[in-house]
């Protein structure tokens, strides 16, 4: 008998804790998710629905896409989802990129200064963004690039912290693999994309996820560069649509889902690499 | 270029130095300057967009510049003023209680919840990716929606009037410590996912042996996480704490959405980031300033992460 609870503890389990993960599971998503749902549904119900009601119902009575046309009559709001996806793609292939050819660089090859510029990444890992925006406003007012789209995506375009993961990923490739191909014969370029990209394909999906969210989600940065709502991106557009107009929820709630679901889209379709990277110990802050 | 690929050949540790010919030398020439040219565009970004900024938020400090350009040296006056900024003091006193709030509960939540959703039952996949569904979304979005949920005609208050809990809206929204904390819970609830995850990460070092052998012992489930599950996550859970203190005092987008870039009454639910963005624009923007508030933002979180050097040197 305590063989078997035993085994039920530790390599299965037990019916009875089966449910009640199960119960805590749902619970837990209620809280996760409901709120999105909430918006959603909103967003869906109608103008002659009432939204104010006591006892708040999920499903909209009458379901419609009005609200979404309303939105894109209010602002402009696909012009700032188009903006928002230059500065997102943008700032990915900037990553996929910069940050590859630097971590392999890094990570794999002896050259004079290397260890320096090494150093000299980790030393800015230290500063939150939040310290040097000002000081970054200025240096893109200076380039002329105040106020538009390349100036918002171009300080993030290389991003010191995916230089360090990428350099991570590129030194777990064993030395003998490197030193196999040396002796075939193969140049710098080969051995990068021979037998380095093949080996770092998960940390590499993982930056560009991140470099993906990160600038599809990013506020304060681009509340601080544009001026002009036409360069308005996706976030700093919805405050807009949130202060100016103080507009009815069900609006705001559309604009929400168009900045919501993309990236719930493009997380969806890539979130199994990105566990893949977890399991395998890439994540750690 | 003859010379320095000749240098270049002898430091070389791997060098293929017997073999010549015209093939092997266009490698070795290849060899000194490569890196540099894989290296470069980093190397750009590195000092224009990294350390030339944090210079230059040092030097600005001492100027009155202004958004639309133009400014001059105007000594420590930016520091001088800090000392007798109302606005600065409420907002230091948010980042204190949104701290103190923040550390337990996202300490703690988060690995209980990586606990649930460590052991691979059917469907485990499906309940991770939807935990961490708030971190994804942009603040900008959860705030928003939150925004709805909080309102005095919203879902919170109209659920807790109908079941009689209250007898009239709550004001989260304009009420200065009810907006504060509605802020903090939806920190907490858009973090939860993103500790979790962590946590997941980590959990999978704690040896299995230990804990079957201290059930065999007798010892209960909370016997358990607290003498096998927290040790064998000591390091992480001071990293997370960490990063717990300094997203907190990084708070922005959470309180800017809230109350709608005002700062709530009086403007007393500001954070530092959230003055340090109310100086960077118009005409009577001051970056001078912002600039000044930087450095203390700087100077305030090194201070969680020097806590976490002594500590991780001491174990």
């Amino acid at each position: 008998m305590p063989a078997t609870t035993r085994a039920y503890a530790f390599n299965s389990v037990s019916p009875r804790e089966k449910v009640l993960r199960y119960a805590l599971l749902l619970v837990v998503l209620a809280i996760t998710v409901g709120p999105f749902l909430w918006q959603l549904s909103t967003s869906l119900k109608g103008a002659g629905e009432d939204i104010y009601t006591s006892t708040p119902s999920f499903l909209p009575a009458e379901p419609t896409l009005d609200n979404y046309v309303r939105v894109s009559e209010t602002v402009p709001i696909w012009t700032f989802a188009g903006n928002s996806l230059f500065v997102a793609a943008f700032v990915v292939i900037g990553n996929a990129v910069g940050a590859t050819l630097a971590g392999f660089a890094l990570a794999r090859l002896r050259f004079r200064g290397g260890k320096f510029i090494f150093a000299l990444i980790i030393a800015t890992l230290i500063l939150p963004g939040e310290v040097t925006i000002i000081a970054q406003y200025i240096t893109i007012r200076e380039m002329g690039l105040a106020d538009t789209l390349v100036g918002v995506a171009l300080p993030g375009t290389i991003g010191m912290l995916n230089i360090l993961l990428m350099w991570a990923a590129f030194r777990a490739i064993p030395q003998e693999l490197d030193d196999a191909a040396k002796v075939d014969g193969a140049n710098v370029w080969q051995r990068l994309i021979h037998v380095g990209l093949p080996n770092v394909r998960g940390m590499l999906s993982v930056i560009t996820i991140f470099a993906f969210i990160g600038a599809w989600d990013d506020f304060l940065w681009p509340l601080i560069v544009l001026t002009d709502p036409s360069n308005y991106t996706l976030t700093v557009g919805l405050q807009y649509l949130n202060g100016a107009f103080s507009a009815n929820p069900r609006v705001i709630a559309a604009g929400t889902m168009i900045a919501f679901i993309p990236i719930v889209i493009v997380f969806a379709v890539l979130q199994r690499f990105f566990f893949r990277g977890v399991e395998e110990g890439a994540i750690k802050g | 270029m003859v010379l320095l690929a000749n240098r270049d050949r002898r430091r070389a540790p791997h060098g293929g130095g017997t073999r010549t010919g015209t093939a092997s030398r266009s490698i070795r020439q290849q060899r000194w300057f490569a890196p540099l040219l894989l290296v470069a565009p980093a190397v750009v970004w590195l000092v224009v967009f990294n350390i030339w900024p944090s210079i230059n938020t040092v030097v600005l400090a001492f100027t009155n510049a202004k958004p639309l350009g133009g400014g001059s040296f105007v000594g420590t006056a930016n520091f001088e003023r800090m000392l007798d900024d109302d606005q600065l003091v409420y907002a230091l006193i948010n980042s204190i209680v949104y701290m103190l709030v923040c550390l337990p509960l996202l300490t703690v939540l988060p690995l209980l919840l990586a606990l649930l959703v460590e052991k691979r039952l059917p469907g485990i996949t499906f309940f991770r990716t939807a935990f961490y569904t708030p971190v994804i979304a942009s603040a900008v979005v959860v705030a928003l929606i939150w925004n709805w949920l909080l309102d005095d005609r919203g879902a919170i208050n109209a659920i807790a009037q109908s079941l009689g809990f209250l007898s009239g809206p709550l004001p989260f929204l304009t009420d200065r410590w009810l907006l504060l904390f509605s802020a903090i819970s939806l920190t907490i609830w858009k973090g939860l996912g993103y500790y979790m995850i962590i946590y997941l990460s980590a959990l999978g070092n704690v040896s299995r042996e230990l804990h079957e052998a201290a059930a065999v012992d007798g010892a209960g489930v909370v016997r358990r996480f607290l003498s096998v599950t927290v040790p064998g996550v000591r390091n992480t859970m001071l990293l997370i704490m960490v990063l717990i203190m300094v997203s907190a005092l990084r708070v922005f987008s959470e309180l800017f959405i809230l109350t709608n870039g005002t700062g709530g009454p009086g403007g007393r639910v500001m954070s530092v980031v959230m003055l340090i963005q109310m100086y960077s624009r118009g005409f009577t923007g001051n970056l001078g300033y912002a600039s000044a508030l930087s450095i203390l933002l700087f100077v305030i979180t090194v201070g969680p992460m020097v806590v976490l050097a002594r500590m991780n040197r001491r174990s």
